[in-house]
């Protein structure tokens, strides 16, 4: 049995239908195809949210996983990432949280908080 | 008076973009104004990933796109002033700003409005019922969270289905508020297919078309909503009536350029609701250009960086007494096309012309046609189009004839087209 996605990899949105040996059509790059499977084998997605920071100038520092975590530890990822407070100088880039909820992904800083 | 060559109005992508391809194209002499005390302007709360493919060729959050771009712009040591709030701009090119340090007139020999756009709010669609607290426009509501840390609700209903409203639905959830649904007026979403899926089908929040708000209750807060089927004409449906008990109520019901700037000064406002331009970006007041979602409401960043590098050199050449100024042929949305920018475009100036416009409904299988009188400059084959995509078009300048003819962007069902030939 074929399962119809919509591809997430960019604003495009192609509509995509993977077929049980995997194979997937309705792409409109190879970005496409391997998220067909990928979402067929191992949903993921990437998560961003906040951390509360001691900056003067920003009340929180905007976060990021650094690669896309498995759907269904999204949860989880989010009460971890809901436990940490950053500490001036932050640089993006720099790791808030080794390994989130196991997921052997880390989750990381997306803007300088410097003063 | 202060003296600079360039002013530019508003720190945000296209503004930025534009003082650095500005200052690239030979024009030192430049002062950004940031109204907010940060560059990046409505990046900044835009902490999801997705922007940067075509810029950096990388998939980047907001904040990180905005920080290369400030460093950019700090590299090259341009000027910029934040808290600055521009006041007025007139046809002489005169630039009045307030910040913390003063009020201040500039002299400018030309300038660059690049001030974004705004939400449509409660009162821009007659919304009906009581008028408590908790009603709020998607991307207020995502400032609070994303830069201010405040969740505004924990039981949330949302109007409209474009971006914003979509994405705040996702984080909102994540926050571990919960969102009831999406009511759409129109029988289609306003927002990118892949939102609708990684925003609402991941977290089952039901999406419901064709329905409005039809009212709002609530002594002081909000308590609850009601939501109705509309019939084609948009009117709701009596019995249909859906009560959802919620403390917040979000609006995303559509962007709106902000060129107020603009219209004071005398510029023409075109169709897209910014300024008039012609192919430069230059408005109807020589010298005055204008760039990003304040031209007219984007989708993408990577597009608003690219029209802000357009303004910026073009606005370089301006000064420099480079800019070509010979004929130019006007542009014209034709059947089933909303609008088009450029208003007009310039025959003798370099590289090809990029026509950006939207199609007024949802269309399959159509041709898209470029025409200027009878001669088909393009002629390209659509499956699907719809109006919450942007759709650019290039077409070689030396296609043009130099005639009073438009240049007309127009759909044709393909039927219609196959049985024309």
């Amino acid at each position: 049995m074929s399962v119809e996605l919509t591809c997430i990899v960019c604003p495009r949105g192609c509509h995509l239908v993977v077929h049980d040996d995997l194979t997937v059509e309705g792409n409109f790059c190879p970005r496409g195809a391997a998220y067909g499977k990928q979402e067929i084998l191992d949903p993921r997605r990437t998560v961003t949210s906040t951390v509360p920071s001691d900056s003067k100038e920003f009340k929180v520092c905007p976060v990021k996983t650094k690669d896309a975590v498995p759907k269904a530890k999204m949860e989880d990822v989010m009460k971890a990432i809901n436990a940490v407070h950053v500490h001036v100088p932050v640089h993006v880039g720099d790791v808030l949280i080794h390994d989130v909820a196991g997921t052997g992904v880390d989750v990381v800083a997306t803007r300088d908080l410097l003063l | 008076m202060k003296h600079v060559d360039l002013v530019i109005v508003g720190g945000g992508s296209a503004g930025m973009a534009a003082a650095v391809s500005a200052y690239d194209a030979g024009v030192k002499d430049i002062l950004l104004l940031e109204r907010s005390p940060y560059l990046g302007g409505i990046l900044n709360q835009c902490i999801h990933n997705g922007f940067g493919l075509h810029e950096f060729k990388e998939e980047l959050t907001g904040p990180e796109f905005l920080t290369r771009f400030v460093h950019q712009v700090e590299e090259r040591h341009i000027p910029y002033e934040t808290k600055a709030s521009v006041l007025s701009i007139k046809k002489s090119k005169i630039v009045t700003y307030v910040s913390p340090k003063g009020s201040f007139e500039v002299q400018a020999k030309a300038i660059i409005v690049a001030t974004g756009c705004y939400e449509r709010s409660a009162g821009a669609i007659s919304m009906p019922g009581e008028r408590p607290a908790g009603v709020i426009t998607a991307g207020q509501a995502q400032l609070y969270l994303n830069q201010y840390g405040y969740l505004v609700g924990k039981r949330v209903f949302i109007l409209g289905s474009g971006d914003i409203g979509l994405i705040m639905a996702r984080r909102m959830t994540l926050e571990g508020a919960k969102v009831l649904g999406v009511a759409e007026l129109m029988p289609y979403s306003n927002g990118l297919n892949r939102n609708i899926q990684q925003c609402l089908k991941d977290f089952d929040i039901p999406l419901y078309l064709s329905h409005t708000v039809t009212n709002v209750i609530g002594k002081g807060k909000l308590e609850a909503i009601e939501i109705s089927e509309v019939d084609e004409k948009k009117n709701p449906i009596p019995g249909t009536e859906k009560r959802f008990e919620v403390d917040t109520l979000m609006l995303s019901i559509g962007l709106i350029p902000n060129c107020a700037l603009l219209d004071k000064a005398g510029a023409k406002i075109g169709p897209a609701r910014g300024a008039e331009v012609d192919d430069s970006l230059m408005t109807t007041i020589p010298g005055i250009f204008t760039c990003g979602n304040v031209l007219h409401v984007h989708d993408l960043v990577d597009y608003v960086v690219e029209e802000g590098k357009v303004a910026g050199k073009n606005a370089a050449s301006y000064i420099l007494g480079t800019l070509e100024e010979g004929p130019k042929v006007a542009t014209k949305a034709g059947d089933g096309i909303g609008y088009v920018v450029p208003g007009s475009v310039a025959l003798g100036a370099e590289g090809d012309v990029s026509l950006k416009f939207r199609c007024r409904a949802p269309r399959k299988n159509v041709y898209l046609f470029v025409k200027q009188g009878e001669k088909v400059i393009k002629k390209l084959y659509k499956l699907a189009m719809i109006p919450s995509e942007m759709e650019i078009i290039k077409i070689p300048r030396k296609a043009l004839e130099n005639n009073q003819e438009p240049l007309e962007v127009s759909l044709v069902a393909k039927e219609d087209a196959d049985h024309v030939r």
